[in-house]
C-alpha cells in the first residue's frame, strides 16, 4: 500500500528553533498522532506536510492535504456558505456547491444553523463546520492542529467520531494533540516530537506500553518539560 | 434663493461627489487590498499613502487648474470650469480617503483569509477576492469617507469649477457665495442640506453594507 502523504528529509528553521523529520508517511485509512511538549515543532511539521510552510530542506509528496488549524478561521458568512466555500474555490458552481455542503451539514447535526452567521457557533459547532468544510473539499490526508483542544467532553467525541469516518473513508489523518486519551481512542501510529526532533516514532498501543525513548517516558508520565 | 435652484445645487453635488467616489474607489480599493496583502506597503508605502490624506484640496485644485486651463497639457479637453473638472479634482481627494480605509480594515484580517483560502487548497490568487468579500464592511466605511471628503470639499471645486451658477455651483461654493453676500440664513440652510446630503448617503452605505 503507498502512503497519501510522505515527508522526507524535512529541515526548517526559524530564528534557534531548527525542526528536523528525516522520514514520515501516513496511508489512506490510518491515524497518525504528533505528540510533544508545546513548542516542539507540532504545528510547524503540519504546516510543512500541508505546503503553507517551505522547508528549507527536503521534500512532501502525495495527494491533495488539507490543513485545519486550532481555531478555525471563518468567513462573515452563513454557515452553509463557509461549508461550501471550499468547493467554491474549486469552481464548482455555486448551487452545486451548497447543496453539497448542505447534505454534509445534516451530517453533522448542523443543518438547523445553516442560514445563521457562523460567528454565532459555538466552540465545538465552529469544529464540526470547519472539519465539514475541510472533509468536502475530499483531501487524501487531513492534517489537524489540536481540533478539540477547547472543546467539552461531548464535542469532542463528535469530532472524534467525524476523524474516525474520515480515516474508514480511506483519508490518512495526522492529528497534532495533547490529548493522550485521544490518541490511545484514535490513533494508530505516534510521532513524538521533542525541541524540533523525532525522537519515537511507534505503533499507538506499543508507545504508551512501553516508550522506548526516555524523553517520551517522561512524557507520558507528566515529568517532560518544553 | 428658490427651492428650484436649492434644488438643483444640491443634486450636483450629490452627482459630483457620487461620481469621484466611484472614479476615485475603482482604482483605491484594489490598492488598499494589495497593500494590505504585502503585508502594508511598506512604512515607505504607508506613509506616503497617509500623507496623502493631508492632501490640501486648493493645491489639487491648482494643479488640476494648470493641467486643465487653456495653455495646459490637456487643454484642449475643454474641461476647465466643467463639473468633470470637479469630478477629477475631487476624485484625487476621496482616494487616498478609501484606499487608506479599505488598507487598514483589510490588513487584520488577511492572514487568517490566506490560511482559510490556502488550507483547503485554494491558489494565492484567490485570497485577493476573498478578502474583498470579506473586508465589504470596512468598503462601506471607505466609500462613506471618500464620499464625505468629496463632497465637503471646497478648495478644488472653487478652482476648477469656478462656481458658475447654473453651470459649476455646488452646496460648498454655494455656502461660501451666501456667506461673502451677507445671506446667512441661506448659508445656514444650504450647510443644513449639505449635512443632510451626506448623512443621507452615509446611511444607504450602512444599509447596503448590512444585507
Amino acid at each position: 500500500m503507498s502512503p497519501v502523504l510522505q515527508a522526507q528529509g524535512l529541515v526548517h528553521r526559524y530564528g534557534d528553533f531548527r525542526l528536523e523529520v528525516p522520514h514520515l508517511e501516513v496511508y489512506a485509512g490510518e491515524i497518525l498522532a504528533v505528540l510533544g511538549p508545546s513548542g516542539s515543532g507540532k504545528t510547524t511539521l503540519l504546516r510543512l506536510l500541508a505546503g503553507l510552510l517551505s522547508p528549507e530542506e527536503g521534500q512532501v509528496e502525495g495527494g491533495f492535504r488539507a490543513y485545519l488549524p486550532q481555531t478555525p478561521p471563518l468567513l462573515q458568512r452563513s454557515v452553509l456558505e463557509n461549508a461550501a466555500f471550499g468547493l467554491w474555490l474549486r469552481g464548482v458552481p455555486r448551487h452545486q456547491a451548497l447543496a453539497r455542503a448542505f447534505r454534509l451539514l445534516e451530517e453533522v447535526g448542523l443543518e438547523g444553523k445553516a442560514r445563521q452567521p457562523a460567528h454565532l457557533l459555538s466552540g465545538g459547532e465552529v469544529v464540526r463546520l470547519a472539519l465539514a468544510r475541510t472533509l468536502l473539499v475530499e483531501p487524501a490526508a487531513l492534517l489537524l492542529d489540536e481540533p478539540t483542544a477547547s472543546l467539552d467532553p461531548a464535542n469532542t467525541l463528535k469530532v472524534e467520531a467525524m476523524l474516525k469516518e474520515a480515516a474508514e473513508g480511506g483519508r490518512g489523518v495526522i492529528l497534532a494533540t495533547h490529548d493522550l486519551f485521544q490518541v490511545r481512542r484514535l490513533a494508530h501510529r505516534v510521532v513524538f516530537l521533542f525541541q524540533g526532533q523525532v525522537v519515537e516514532e511507534a505503533p499507538a498501543d506499543r508507545f504508551f506500553q512501553s516508550p522506548r525513548d526516555s524523553r517520551s517516558q517522561a512524557f507520558l508520565e507528566g515529568r517532560l518539560l518544553p | 434663493m428658490e427651492a428650484a435652484e436649492l434644488l438643483e445645487i444640491s443634486l450636483r453635488s450629490l452627482w459630483v461627489a457620487g461620481l469621484a467616489t466611484l472614479l476615485a474607489a475603482f482604482p483605491a480599493v484594489p490598492l488598499g487590498l494589495w497593500l494590505a496583502l504585502k503585508g502594508g506597503g511598506g512604512i515607505f508605502g504607508r506613509i506616503l499613502l497617509y500623507a496623502g490624506l493631508a492632501l490640501p484640496s486648493v493645491v489639487v485644485g491648482l494643479f488640476f487648474y494648470l493641467l486643465l486651463s487653456r495653455s495646459g497639457p490637456l487643454g484642449s479637453l475643454g474641461l476647465l470650469y466643467t463639473p468633470y473638472a470637479m469630478v477629477l479634482a475631487e476624485a484625487v481627494l476621496a482616494f487616498p480617503l478609501i484606499a487608506a480605509f479599505v488598507l487598514s480594515g483589510a490588513r487584520g484580517r488577511v492572514e487568517e483569509v490566506r490560511l482559510l483560502v490556502r488550507s483547503l487548497g485554494g491558489k494565492e490568487g484567490q485570497v485577493l477576492p476573498t478578502l474583498f468579500w470579506e473586508s465589504r464592511r470596512t468598503l462601506a466605511a471607505a466609500l462613506a469617507a471618500g464620499f464625505g471628503g468629496a463632497i465637503s470639499e471646497v478648495g478644488a471645486a472653487t478652482l476648477v469649477g469656478g462656481d458658475i451658477r447654473h453651470h459649476t455651483r455646488v452646496l460648498t461654493t454655494a455656502i461660501v457665495v451666501e456667506t461673502r453676500k451677507g445671506e446667512l440664513e441661506s448659508a445656514l440652510a444650504l450647510g443644513f442640506i449639505l449635512l443632510g446630503v451626506a448623512l443621507l448617503v452615509t446611511a444607504l452605505l450602512v444599509i447596503l453594507e448590512r444585507e
